[in-house]
């Protein structure tokens, strides 16, 4: 039998295959004599065959059947063989493997062998990958090497006990004694391996940091020596000394100084010098500035040194090095809600680093943009975020435009600018923009009554440009729908008016129902938008035509609207001017209002689980709501009313709920409370898009002969619900029956579970205060159920 | 002291949540690949299967080629922060944690490349590549759990030196 042929000679004939395929049979001649090899039970050339196993496994081919012979070549005397089996062990078997754990008792005989390169092999290899059987096992022996004058085995045995400490938390307790002396070792090996120790043990207890405070003065020696001290070859970086060492000093300062006024007073000296003297040529001077910055930041340091660390931050900006502004703009991420106007002083630059070529360092600029945006700069740096929107990659624009969307909302100088603002966006990112933003708009478009006629002149004209972004196709839509009257008659103010008929506008509605570009969102918007032109305009034929025709669309959506808007023209033709009239301001804290403004620090994704959402994309929903209050208002308690939303809100359906059509509803109202003259029902609608919230509107009215006044309702859920109560429409129950007070109430229930509700009633009556308490569990099943036709869901 | 990558040319190569066990890791894994995608040393500080360690490595080293020269040595890659550095014809690619010093990875990533260039004498790719077991026994005399062990230039390589010393047969 030939000697099993050399690892290198095998590198390179693997190299010499042209093609994968010549590679593979390379690789399976020699597996099999590989194979064969290790079936022969052969000891001298085990450790050549698993280390051309190795070379072959990073290749990517299986390597399994070597998992054995790693643990008898670990087994074997030879150290040649260990230090291969130890690699093998660590690139094959780790704690995944079945075989994993018979490594234990080798490892335990060679933590204690008389060759410290064989402690060491040992050490290494538990402290990369021992499972948590094998680090309780061995626990013990790390701790005795822990406490050895050997610095080679100490400094080992340190990360060795902090692996064991991550994968078996409990014995943290058992290598406490053995940290006693561990930083007055001159070993730099040693006291880096410690220090990571320390802060390992720091950050996973708080007793253990309790204890460990009194560390901080040494830590301040151990670092100015290292800043103070003269050149030493051995650790120098460019003429710094051990910056490694310096990092994870400062690291552990940072954790022990965290939320303790004495420690951080104690580092506070030190932090300075270091921030002031350390050199910036390079980068590792720069890597220690930067975890200054850090523990400057985090720990409760005076003002004076955090303006310092804001500066180098700032000075980090110019930096032509750009790793070295990227980490700056991370670290002013995280700074800019505490230290916001030390921030500001740098926006100029900041904002100039939209300009730059990596992805990274945009993403960040811009987030840091968004969060430095004040009443104060609003103009400038919209400028600046919208010139970027134009010119940014697809995957900023769409929180770009819900920042720019934010900020506008909440720093806008002027209508006329919030209106330009939007319209910019859209017209530049109107794909991009997120579907919440159009109800968004639509709502801000209509409170800013002055600005209607200029706001629909300047969608129309966006219109004739370009059909195919949706979102500012459904917000003109909606528009011309509204305000199509002011377009035809030429009343803008704030630019010259065009000429447009009537015609004119009916054809571009027309024409995004039959375009290509249009999705059915947005055909349900150009429909409504054609048929409430029917009490606007006067070319009310054409427009029957239209609706007639897509009675028959295959749309189903768009087929029902015309429908009913047929009907409208029929047997309704009286109800349909009152119906379709212009709407009337939406308050802010209707279920239609706004996404809540979150935080400033740039993000601008809303929670996914806000039941705050506005819920239909399809606006006419709330048209109904709206329609019944100018209806009927509050005072009327006509049956009309607690059928109002019911229906899961599609487009059509509210129209005809107003008519007594109940069997449209899904889900009947209920008598939540009925006592002492207080009787609350419930109402229901499902929110669209989202089918796990119901709203809910509570009705209370009083049939006593005394006025119910301070009246407050709370109302309270299982854990695995989400509540939302907005605001009550007065705290009056007015006696007799005169009116209801409604309140919505929004439930988030992921979980599809039972909806139960308990219910708390305050109130004055006749003088004196009424309190009560109620569970409510006669809750329809299809108030939580998403789909009624589904059965209980047990 | 300059260091001297050469370029021997070579010929090369998807989502997986990256499952941490919440544990604090100055580094979660090193690799080392070339500018075709071969890989020539991976180091993993986290267990996970081989077929999960396949489909990292494919994806990561995809998206790392992918970057263009003027673009940062940092970006972020599922929950991770990765740092890489190319030197030659051979990149150099940490995963850390959220909290790590991003910079100073550069400098341990620079620290490993000098340790090779000394015990090499101004190494190449190949080097690597005949030599990978050597690679692997540098690089864990340098760090350790993903730790830096060893702060002296000095230390590391005289502790190669000895281990080399105790090698009985030379394949």
């Amino acid at each position: 039998m030939p000697a099993p042929i050399r690892l290198r000679e095998l590198i390179r004939t693997i190299r010499t295959a042209r093609t994968q395929a010549e590679e593979r049979e390379m690789i399976q001649k020699e597996c099999a004599a590989i194979r064969s090899s290790f079936r022969e039970e052969d000891n001298t050339y085990r450790c050549r065959n698993v280390a051309k196993l190795l070379y072959m496994h990073m290749l990517g081919y299986p390597a399994h059947f070597g998992q054995l012979e790693c643990l008898k070549l670990i087994a074997s005397q030879k150290f040649t063989d260990k230090r291969i089996g130890y690699l093998g062990a660590m690139l094959l078997l780790d704690e995944r493997q079945d075989v994993h754990l018979l490594m234990t008792n080798c490892i335990k005989n060679d933590l204690n062998h008389s060759t410290q390169y064989v402690q060491g092999l040992a050490l290494c290899t538990l402290g990369c990958m021992g499972s948590s059987e094998m680090c309780r096992d061995l626990a013990g022996e790390v701790e005795k090497l822990l406490k050895t004058s050997n610095s080679y085995l100490r400094k080992k045995a340190a990360l060795c006990a902090v692996h064991v400490i991550r994968k078996v938390p409990e014995l943290m307790e058992m290598f406490l004694p053995a940290t006693k002396n561990l930083l007055s070792e001159k070993n730099h090996g040693v006291l880096h391996t410690s220090v990571v120790l320390l802060t390992e043990m720091c950050e996973r207890s708080p007793d253990m940091l309790a204890h460990f405070r009194k560390l901080v003065p040494q830590l301040v020696r151990i670092l100015k020596n290292l800043i103070m001290s003269g050149y030493s070859p051995e650790h120098d970086v460019s003429g710094i000394s051990d910056p490694f060492l310096q990092v994870r000093i400062l690291r552990l300062l940072r954790i022990l100084g965290k939320s303790d006024d004495d420690s951080s007073e104690a580092m506070n000296d030190i932090l300075a010098q270091v921030a002031t003297n350390t050199e910036t040529s390079k980068n590792v001077g720069n890597a220690i500035l930067y975890e200054t910055v850090l523990t400057i930041m985090d720990i409760k340091s005076e003002s004076g040194l955090r303006v310092l660390a804001i500066n180098i931050l700032g000075r980090f900006l110019l930096n032509n090095d750009k790793n070295i502004r990227y980490v700056a703009l991370t670290s002013l991420l995280k700074t800019v809600q505490t230290d916001h106007n030390a921030v500001q002083r740098h926006r100029s630059t900041i904002v100039d680093c939209l300009k730059d070529l990596d992805v990274s360092i945009k993403r960040r600029a811009m987030e840091l943009s968004f969060a430095l945006v004040n009443g104060n700069n609003i103009r400038g740096m919209m400028k600046e975020l919208l010139y970027f929107l134009d010119s940014c990659d697809p995957e900023f624009k769409a929180d770009c435009a819900s920042g720019v969307f934010l900020a506008a909302e909440k720093y806008a100088p002027s209508k006329r600018w919030h209106i330009d603002t939007i319209m910019r966006v859209l017209t530049t990112a109107g794909s991009y923009v997120r579907d919440d933003s159009v109800p968004n708009l639509i709502q801000l478009i209509t409170n800013s009554v002055e600005m209607h006629a200029y706001t629909v002149q300047r969608l129309y004209k966006a219109l004739l440009d370009d059909i195919s972004q949706q979102p500012l196709v459904q917000v003109a839509s909606w528009c011309i729908g509204e305000y199509g009257d002011l377009l035809v008659s030429g009343q803008c103010e704030e630019e010259e008016p065009i000429q447009v008929t009537e015609d004119e506008v009916l054809d571009v509605l027309e024409g995004l129902l039959v375009s290509n570009l249009s999705t059915p969102v947005t055909r349900g918007y150009a429909l409504t938008a054609i048929m409430k032109l029917s009490t606007r305009f006067s070319s009310v034929n054409r427009i029957k035509k239209v609706v007639s025709i897509y009675g028959s669309s295959i749309d189903v959506e768009l087929q029902q609207r015309a429908v009913e808007y047929n009907a409208l023209f029929k047997k309704y033709d009286h109800m349909r001017p009152a119906l379709l009239e212009r709407m009337p301001i939406m308050e802010k804290t209707a279920t239609n209002g706004p996404t809540e403004i979150v935080q400033t620090n740039g993000e601008t994704e809303p929670s996914v689980v806000e039941a705050k959402h506005p819920p239909p994309v399809t606006q006419p929903a709330n048209q109904a709501n709206d329609l019944l209050d100018l209806l009927g208002g509050n005072d009327v308690v006509p049956v009309i009313q607690t059928t109002m939303p019911t229906k899961p809100a599609s487009a059509g359906g509210e129209l005809l709920d107003l008519l007594g059509d109940l069997s449209l509803s899904g889900i009947p109202p209920m008598t939540a409370y009925s006592k002492n003259g207080l009787k609350i029902d419930f109402t229901f609608e499902r929110a669209n898009p989202n089918p796990n919230i119901a709203v809910i509107t509570i009705h209370a009215s009083n049939s006593t002969e005394a006025d119910m006044t301070d009246f407050v309702f709370q109302a309270a859920v299982p854990k695995t619900f989400q509540l939302q109560l907005l605001s009550p429409s007065s705290n009056v129950v007015p006696a007799l029956n005169q009116g209801t007070v409604t309140q919505v109430i929004r439930v988030l229930n992921l979980q599809k579970q039972q909806l139960r509700m308990r219910i708390k009633l305050t109130y004055t009556h006749k003088g004196s205060p009424v309190q009560d308490l109620a569970e409510v569990n006669n809750f329809p099943p299809q108030s939580w159920h998403a789909h009624p036709s589904l059965g209980l869901i047990g | 002291m300059a260091l001297c990558l050469s370029l021997i040319p070579d010929s090369r190569q998807h989502v997986h949540r990256f499952t941490t066990n919440c544990l604090l890791r100055c580094m979660q894994f090193m690799l080392l690949f070339s500018r075709q995608g071969k890989l020539r040393l991976q180091k993993w500080y986290v267990p996970l299967s081989d077929k999960e360690k396949k489909k990292i490595t494919r994806e990561l080293v995809q998206t790392v080629l992918a970057r263009k020269p003027k673009m940062c040595s940092f970006l972020e890659w599922r929950d991770l922060k990765i740092v890489y550095k190319r030197y030659a014809s051979l990149y150099f690619c940490c995963a850390i944690e959220d909290q790590d010093n991003e910079l100073i990875t550069l400098e341990i990533i620079h620290r490993y490349v000098e340790l090779l260039d000394k015990y090499f004498g101004s190494v190449c790719e190949l080097d690597i590549i005949f030599n990978f077991e050597k690679a692997y026994f540098i690089l864990d005399e340098f760090v350790l759990g993903g730790e830096a062990q060893e702060t002296s230039k000095k230390n590391v390589l005289k502790a190669i030196e000895q281990a080399d010393l105790l090698q009985e047969v030379r394949h």
